[in-house]
């Protein structure tokens, strides 16, 4: 076994999920692909909110494949950086919205 | 001013100034070992035993190394410590084979072409043999880095020459990271330049393109979008205009191969090439309708091979004997550099190849 739980070499064997699911694997990359092409958003587009949602998830592999993704497609890495702060401000919105439930609760409790 | 970031490898006496250990890294480790696929290997499995031209379309001249720039990743390792230059002699020899040759485009490449002292004289006398499609490969810079370089936009014009210029970004950091503090202000004023008298304007006859190099260790994204992208920045940002983008990858030989290893990206980015690999971009590489002669007449299958030193298999392999025929007669000299214009869409002088 690898000393560590991620492998970088793990993301090129993605594909290799197919083999233990053929339908389930296969439909999945054709809807992957699919979502990936050119649409009401640019390639360019979704590659960038690709990128943001990678670091969202923290997820290694989508990080190292949309660094490379945006990078091969001319953008900067300010606007990759903008996109990631997107992400962080959801999270961190998503996380500071809850304390409106924490509020509500404690003006019910000792209001 | 602009500032260089480097000196050539060759000035540097860098291992990497000789073509064989170039090749030698290149045959060895992950090829080596199986983990990756030879070119020859790979192309075999599509069919190819051997790589052949068709006809020939593109005479290509490097008029020789010497640039004022020292661009991170440039394939000639070309640079102002470079001294190799065409003589006006071998000069008349080209002229011979351009009033001859089958092709339809000459393309004049470098270094910077224009530092050649003949430089004008042999576009004079070459314009003059009525070839469709006369390129000069321009960094843009040189037209503003010298007082005497400042007309070329003008000279260009009243020969009817193609100009395909290098330009890595839109911005400003990316084209300087590449090419040299101050390249991108340079050039866009040469951009300018060259609007200003035609160059590039949409229904124009004077053809002015633009030549996309990734910036890193990553392989180019569509030409068409990258196109776009440009249009759009340099139009808002500078009111620029020019007709294509050719995207190009950069090949893993000379300065960029140095950065490779420098960066620890070596391996991970011939895997890139070699997952990359487009069997159709086999079917349309450049080496199959250009040749490349160098600065002192040597003949090579293409621009990547004449840096490496791999003269054609032929028995033409000098302009003092050309023949054209005899020249198309031959196969074509293939090594793991060669991955990089079969990946993606395919890459060549011209951009993208399917």
């Amino acid at each position: 076994m690898a000393n560590s739980y991620y492998d970088p070499a793990d993301l090129r064997k993605f594909g290799d999920i197919t083999e233990w699911s053929e339908e389930l694997g296969t439909k999945f990359f054709d809807y992957y692909g699919k979502v990936f092409e050119e649409g009401a958003l640019t390639a360019r587009e979704k590659s960038l909110i690709a990128l943001a949602v990678a670091h969202t998830e923290q997820c290694p592999y989508c990080i190292d494949a949309y660094t490379k993704d945006t990078l091969q497609r001319g953008i900067t890495k300010e606007q990759m950086m903008e996109a990631i702060h997107v992400g962080a401000a959801i999270k961190s919105g998503a996380t500071l919205v809850h304390g409106v439930m924490m509020m509500n609760k404690v003006n019910k409790l000792d209001g | 001013m602009i500032k260089l970031k480097l000196q050539s490898l060759h000035k540097r006496d860098s291992e990497l100034a000789q073509s064989n250990r170039q090749l030698e890294i290149l045959s060895n480790g992950i090829f080596k070992i199986g983990k990756l696929p030879k070119f020859r290997d790979k192309i075999a499995g599509d069919g190819h035993l051997t790589l052949r031209p068709k006809k020939l379309e593109i005479l290509q001249i490097n008029l020789g190394y010497m640039c004022n720039q020292v661009c991170e990743h440039c394939h000639v390792d070309a640079g102002p410590d470079r001294k190799e230059i065409m003589t006006r002699e071998t000069m008349k020899q080209c002229l011979n084979i351009i009033r001859n040759t089958g092709a339809h485009t000459l393309d004049l490449t470098g270094g910077a072409p224009e530092m050649n002292p003949d430089f004008r004289w042999f576009v004079d006398e070459a314009s003059k043999a009525g070839i469709a499609d006369f390129i000069v490969r321009s960094n843009l810079t040189i037209i503003r880095a010298n007082k005497k370089y400042h007309d070329l936009p003008e000279f260009f014009k009243n020969h009817n020459v193609h100009v395909i210029s290098s330009m890595p970004h839109y911005t400003r950091g990316k084209t300087d990271k590449q090419r040299g503090e101050g390249v991108f202000d340079k050039s866009i004023k040469a951009l300018q330049d060259l609007n200003a008298i035609g160059y590039g304007l949409s229904g124009s006859s004077l053809r002015l393109d633009l030549v996309y190099n990734p910036t890193g260790a990553f392989l180019p994204g569509n030409q068409e979008s990258l196109e776009k992208d440009f249009k759009k920045a340099l139009s808002e940002d500078f009111d620029i205009q020019f007709h294509n983008l050719f995207a190009i990858t950069n090949l893993p030989i000379a300065r960029f191969l140095d950065y490779l290893i420098a960066s620890e990206n070596y391996e991970d980015y011939m895997t890139s090439l070699v997952e990359a690999y487009n069997p159709t971009a086999v079917e349309n590489v450049m080496c199959t309708n250009t040749i490349s002669i160098s600065w002192d007449g040597w003949i090579y299958d293409c621009d990547f091979n004449q840096m490496l030193d791999l003269k054609v298999d032929s028995k033409v392999k000098h302009i003092s004997n050309y023949n054209e025929e005899l020249l198309n007669d031959r196969d074509i000299i293939i090594s793991q550099h060669c991955y990089g214009c079969t990946a993606g869409a395919g890459s060549s002088c011209q951009g993208k190849v399917t």
